[in-house]
């Protein structure tokens, strides 16, 4: 096995154009795992950990761009107040240690349909950055990155530079279920986002299917039954059948985790109570506004 | 492979590291460092808790080429003094007099990250003493003993202050 440590970007994009069985490295918290236990050999590890570009956060045109290298810990605590779900659906990785290493980036790469930060992503429509040193950068919406059970859209001279997203323009929720509050792969997971200038709702399904996906359907019914202009309240038939056509999207399977059944219930139940969440939220701050 | 680094305050250089061993176990059983445990190799259990550039990391998912030219601090390192006469971290000792040790295999991972949690918030509530300790796994004590050590911890940190 080699150990490629490149300590720039384009140095790091030559050693996989010339490595393309290179398997890149940020926190190891899968990658190590798997070496570990032997499960995988790599020819050659890709150490991105030098590369300081990837450790970065901006600004540009009202969109965030973070670099796959932030971990979740600082997720949290630089980035929490502008992209509350991805926060909350960092603060449930692993465990404090996990955190200070794990990174959205690492997520993307490893493309697990358990994976945290993939759900908040899809329903934020974060768009992911990759690039190669022979064609370039290209953008990758969420919902298209991910293509099978562990697989991604990445070829193989790719790496992930970075994901794009808005900062919250409304209420954002992440619900998980597991068996305690740490060091806990998502039975099921659901991400909530409301995108209240453009009069719609985002989600994003965890654990529930082949890949992190959307709930289409779902999303298209409760962004036209929601009062937006009145901000009046959410009818509970309403939020009941949200609720029901995420767990109509969702197409998971029994493990050891979970029974396909019990998900499907779970997420019914998260989808409602993270939208009810998510618009009592977006009125309060309305009254909040009409009081001051 | 070589792989240079710091370690508790010591440059080190060590020779024929595989590409993909993990820093624990370079430290373990190439450093002659075993402070740091080895017992899920897969970041569950905390018991491999060090310090990396001063940040709490599960040192089994740490391959140790990327801790080339890093500042590493195991429990080793906690305690002050001259050689033959260092004095415990009050952490350290906090869990001896409490009793937070039974087989002792989790403790030296509960002790940096005790260090760490203290030495970031002089005073935290038990949520946040479970919070911080969420984890690192013991399966003798029940827990109690070892809330006892970081709230005993944290009250002599104070005083020292």
């Amino acid at each position: 096995m080699d150990f490629l440590r490149p300590l720039t970007w384009e140095d790091a994009l030559a050693a996989k154009a010339g490595r393309p069985g290179a398997l890149p490295v940020q926190g190891g918290t899968d990658v190590m795992v798997e070496i570990n236990f032997d499960v995988h050999r790599p020819e050659a590890l890709l150490d991105l950990t030098r590369v300081g570009a990837l450790t970065e956060w901006d600004t540009t045109d009202g969109r965030l761009r973070v670099g796959a290298g932030v971990p979740y810990a600082r997720l949290i605590t630089e980035l929490g107040d502008r992209l509350p779900g991805l926060a909350q659906a960092s603060r449930t990785v692993g465990s404090p240690q996990i955190r200070n290493r794990g990174t959205v980036g690492g997520n993307l790469g490893a493309a697990s349909p358990a994976g945290d930060g993939h759900p908040p992503l899809l329903a934020g429509d974060a768009v992911i950055e990759v690039e190669s040193a022979a064609r370039g950068v290209r953008m990758i919406p969420a919902a298209e990155f991910f293509v099978g059970v562990k697989k991604n859209a990445l070829a193989p001279d790719e790496l992930i530079r970075a994901f794009w997203t808005a900062p919250a323009s409304g209420p954002q929720y992440f619900s998980k279920i597991g068996t305690r509050n740490a060091m806990v792969i998502a039975v099921c997971s659901f991400a909530l986002a409301l995108h209240p200038e453009e009069r719609r709702v985002g989600t994003g399904l965890g654990s529930a299917a082949p890949t992190p996906r959307r709930a289409l359907d779902a999303e298209a019914f409760i962004s036209g039954e929601l009062d937006w202009d009145d901000r009046g309240p959410l009818a509970e038939s309403a939020a009941h059948r949200f609720g029901e056509l995420v767990r109509d999207a969702a197409s998971p399977i029994d493990d050891v985790r979970g029974t396909g059944d019990y998900r499907r219930h779970a997420l019914a139940v998260m989808a409602r109570r993270t939208l009810t969440w998510a618009w009592n939220d977006h009125r309060a701050a309305t009254a909040g506004r009409e009081a001051s | 492979m070589r792989v240079n680094l710091t370690v508790n305050g010591t440059e080190e250089a060590v020779d024929d590291v595989w590409e993909g061993e993990s820093l624990l176990y370079m430290l373990r059983e190439r450093m002659g460092l075993p402070g740091s445990k080895n017992a899920c190799e897969q970041g569950e259990c905390g018991s491999c808790t060090v310090y990396l550039d001063g940040v709490p990391v599960c040192a089994c998912l740490v391959a140790a080429g990327q801790a080339e030219g890093r500042e590493v601090r195991t429990v080793e390192g906690l305690a002050e003094g001259p050689p033959g006469e260092e004095r415990l971290d009050p952490v350290q000792e906090a869990f001896v007099e409490t009793g937070a040790v039974q087989c002792g295999f989790c403790t030296p991972g509960l002790i940096v990250q005790t260090h760490d949690l203290i030495g970031r918030n002089p005073a935290p509530s038990d949520a946040e003493i479970r919070e911080a300790l969420a984890g690192n796994l013991c399966r003798c004590t029940g827990y109690e003993k070892i809330l006892d050590a970081v709230r005993l911890a944290a009250e002599r940190k104070a005083v020292a202050r």
